[in-house]
């Protein structure tokens, strides 16, 4: 059997980059290399059309609030539809912070214009208006990895925490057909008032964590890589790697306040 | 001058003299606190005495070197420079250079040849600008830095438009033809305002880089996405907008040609001379390194053009420069030569590291990540600077600093090896590094804020130097 193939979209990598969201896409890239699975790296950008079947994985980080006006508009003319229709059919996608907010129904930013989301998940943003605080600070959660479709058996029971970064002006509130990605343990999430963090639906996560995301939470990150291997491969067994470094990094976080 | 204005320059002054005494350092910060705290007017009263008026540098990256080659150029033409040193670029820190410069009677001591110089944080200009009220104000550039202060860069953008609103009449712009959200700033200015553009037309110093620091990608008059001719890094370099048909504008102060030279640059200047006269040319052998010095060099120059200072004390200043605080500034240890070169954030970074990878042969690194209010709490921002580009020659790297754990992993992804070592603790780390370097040899410390601040204490210790910056020192970030 040739080797699996992780095949990548990358979002308006030029556009959406606000923090450190390359780390994300380098983590995936090193965390399949170091097993021997191939890494397709495609960025769309403005005007560009998004097709499902050619993605395993679609990534979209954070953005200022005039960045994603234009993004918002572009996503909705070029790319929504298909990209709704990917993750109904188990396509797995990460969106952090401003892409997050993007991929739900609305967004409606400090000034009350309210931008069309992607609808990915079901979920609404609003920015409490310029005066608001903003939700600024180290952020530590917990998530509860759900269960392989393919291997109900290797569920695994474990809280995992998630650390990194926020920081948002809008706050963002889930409807009944998402749910959230994680608990906060120390920071605000999703608004800072239920305690919910991100949301998921089938194979897609949207988080305000960046740090980045991925690199420190290696868990995380190759829960994201097996979900995204297994709807063309099967259940993949990810085998260990050297995760001194990530770990050490996570530890350190996990005291930060 | 009120009495309570009198009253509190005198609070002020002794307020320094009790943190001295108390040894906490020169007192810059503590001066301005305490008398800004007593009067407001304190700023205004003292600034409007320089019979030369003030010259304002903002932006985020560049702005202390800028200054201070500025305060260099204008001691070289026969001004006394009223210069707040390094890093003390708040409101307090401005109080404080102008009342440490006072008598205790509220005096400047010689306001006759007084040109104050003040380096200011880039959100601090809306209170800055009506106070002092400049002759001319220097816009270095706009980068991300400290989002989790500022919010977003654009937060930072509308601040120097609302203080551009409170320029006074005939202040000159000057303003960096290469970044489009600098650039943007003559749409603004008031109309009785001054623009004097400067910028690099030598298009052989763009690099072919990828650019991920980079900021502003979109016209800031019609949302289109920007394109590049030449970038030199970030979003800097020679850009227009195909939407609109807005772009770079053509620089009255330009670079046109630049090259490494040594460990320093050369380069030649370009002035245009008001009414028709044959342009300046200024050729400079800096003795700094790194294109953005280059651009330091050019904004300097730029600023002193405005100022009407002729070419000739330009050229000195520049050419006998010496580093400012912990930016390329130099260390002998027992034989070894320790560099230390701040590097705050991924577009200043990422700068410091291709002038670390162009300098010949093996080196060592010492690496700080701090977290503190000064260097941002969020430090995502390793992920978008290319530490790559400094792995090539190293031989030896240690990550350190209260957040030495991320560095390390972001260190792995660039190659520097599974398990880089980690120490936290700023004395320690700079006491290994020094054992790992041998005599001969060059260390390159590379900090973030607050971490440089305490590693020149300790490397100037070493040397036996004073571990104040002579005449003045950091206050606050």
């Amino acid at each position: 059997m040739t080797a699996p193939v992780l095949r990548v979209a990358h979002l308006y990598p030029r556009l959406m980059n606000i923090y450190g969201d390359r780390g994300n896409i380098m983590c995936l890239r090193h965390r399949c290399e170091a097993r021997g699975i191939g890494f397709e790296l495609t960025e769309l950008g403005m005007g560009e059309s998004f097709h499902g079947d050619a993605y395993d994985l679609v990534f979209a980080g954070g953005a200022q609030d005039r960045e994603q006006r234009g993004v918002a508009y572009d996503l909705l003319a070029t790319k929504a539809a298909a990209l709704r229709a990917a993750v109904e059919d188990g396509v797995a996608l990460l969106a952090v912070c401003g892409a997050y907010q993007l991929f739900g129904r609305f967004y409606r930013d400090a000034s009350g214009a309210e931008l069309p989301g992607a609808g990915v998940f079901d979920l609404s943003t609003e920015h409490p208006g310029v005066d608001a605080k903003r939700c600024i600070g180290n952020i530590i959660c917990e998530w509860q990895p759900a269960g392989r479709r393919s291997r109900p058996e290797a569920l695994p029971a474990a809280i995992v925490t998630i650390v990194g970064f926020e920081n948002h002006g809008g706050r963002t509130r889930l409807g009944p057909g998402a749910r959230p990605f994680a608990r906060v343990r120390h920071g605000f999430g999703n608004n800072g008032e239920d305690g919910s963090e991100g949301a998921v639906y089938r194979n897609a996560i949207g988080t305000y964590v960046h740090g980045s995301l991925l690199p420190k939470n290696p868990v995380l990150a190759d829960a994201v890589l097996a979900a995204a291997l297994e709807r063309r491969y099967g259940a993949i067994e990810l085998t260990p790697i050297d995760d001194r470094a990530e770990l050490r990094a996570h530890a350190a976080a996990l005291r930060l306040r | 001058m009120a009495p309570r204005t009198v009253a509190a320059i005198l609070a002020g002054k002794l307020a320094a003299r009790a943190s001295r005494a108390l040894g906490r350092g020169g007192g810059t910060a503590i001066a301005g606190l305490v008398a800004a705290r007593i009067d407001s007017d304190v700023i205004p009263a003292l600034a409007g005495q320089a019979a030369h008026g003030a010259i304002v540098v903002t932006g985020t990256n560049g702005k202390t070197t800028t200054s201070l080659m500025l305060s260099r150029i204008a001691h070289a033409a026969g001004l006394r420079p009223l210069h707040n040193r390094s890093g003390s670029n708040l409101m307090r820190g401005v109080a404080a250079a102008l009342v440490q410069d006072a008598t205790a009677g509220g005096r400047l001591h010689a306001p006759s040849r007084t040109l104050a110089v003040l380096e200011v944080d880039e959100a601090t200009l809306p209170l800055i600008v009506p106070a002092v009220r400049p002759r001319v104000i220097v816009f270095t550039n706009l980068f991300r830095d400290q989002l989790d202060r500022y919010g977003e860069v654009d937060t930072v953008a509308q601040a120097w438009q609302r203080a551009l609103t409170q320029a006074p009449p005939g202040t000159t712009l000057v303003l960096n033809a290469d970044d489009p959200a600098v650039a943007r700033l003559a749409d603004d200015a008031p109309a009785s305002a001054r623009v004097l553009y400067y910028g690099i037309d030598d298009a052989g110093a763009g690099g072919s880089a990828e650019q991920h620091a980079s900021d502003f990608r979109t016209c800031l008059r019609c949302g289109a996405e920007l394109a590049y001719d030449v970038t030199f890094y970030g979003h800097i370099g020679h850009w227009r907008c195909p939407g609109c048909g807005n772009g770079r504008p053509a620089p009255a102060v330009r670079v046109t040609a630049v090259g490494v030279h040594g460990e320093g640059t050369r380069m030649t200047i370009v002035a245009d001379a008001p009414d028709g006269e044959a342009p300046l040319t200024l050729c400079v052998t800096l003795p700094l390194a790194g294109l953005y010095n280059a651009e330091n060099a050019l904004a300097a120059a730029a600023g002193a053009i405005a100022l009407a200072i002729a070419p000739a004390p330009i050229v000195a200043a520049l050419e006998g420069f010496r580093a400012a605080f912990g930016r390329q500034e130099r260390f002998h240890i027992e034989g070894r030569d320790v560099e230390v070169m701040l590097g705050k954030n991924p577009t200043g970074l990422t700068q410091v590291l291709r002038t670390i990878a162009a300098r010949p042969g093996r080196t060592r690194l010492l690496f700080f990540l701090n977290d503190g209010i000064a260097d941002g709490r969020d430090v995502s921002w390793i992920w978008d600077t290319d530490y790559e580009l400094a792995q090539p020659g190293a031989v030896w790297v240690l990550a350190a600093g209260s957040r030495a754990e991320d560095l390390a992993l972001r260190l792995k992804y660039a190659g520097f090896g599974e398990d880089v070592p980690v120490e936290r603790d700023e004395q320690a780390a700079v006491r290994r590094a020094l054992r790992e370097t041998p005599a001969g040899e060059t260390l390159y410390v590379v900090p973030t804020y607050t971490a440089m601040l305490r590693v020149r204490e300790l490397l100037a210790r070493r040397e036996g130097r004073a571990a104040h910056w002579a005449g003045g020192e950091e206050g606050d970030a």
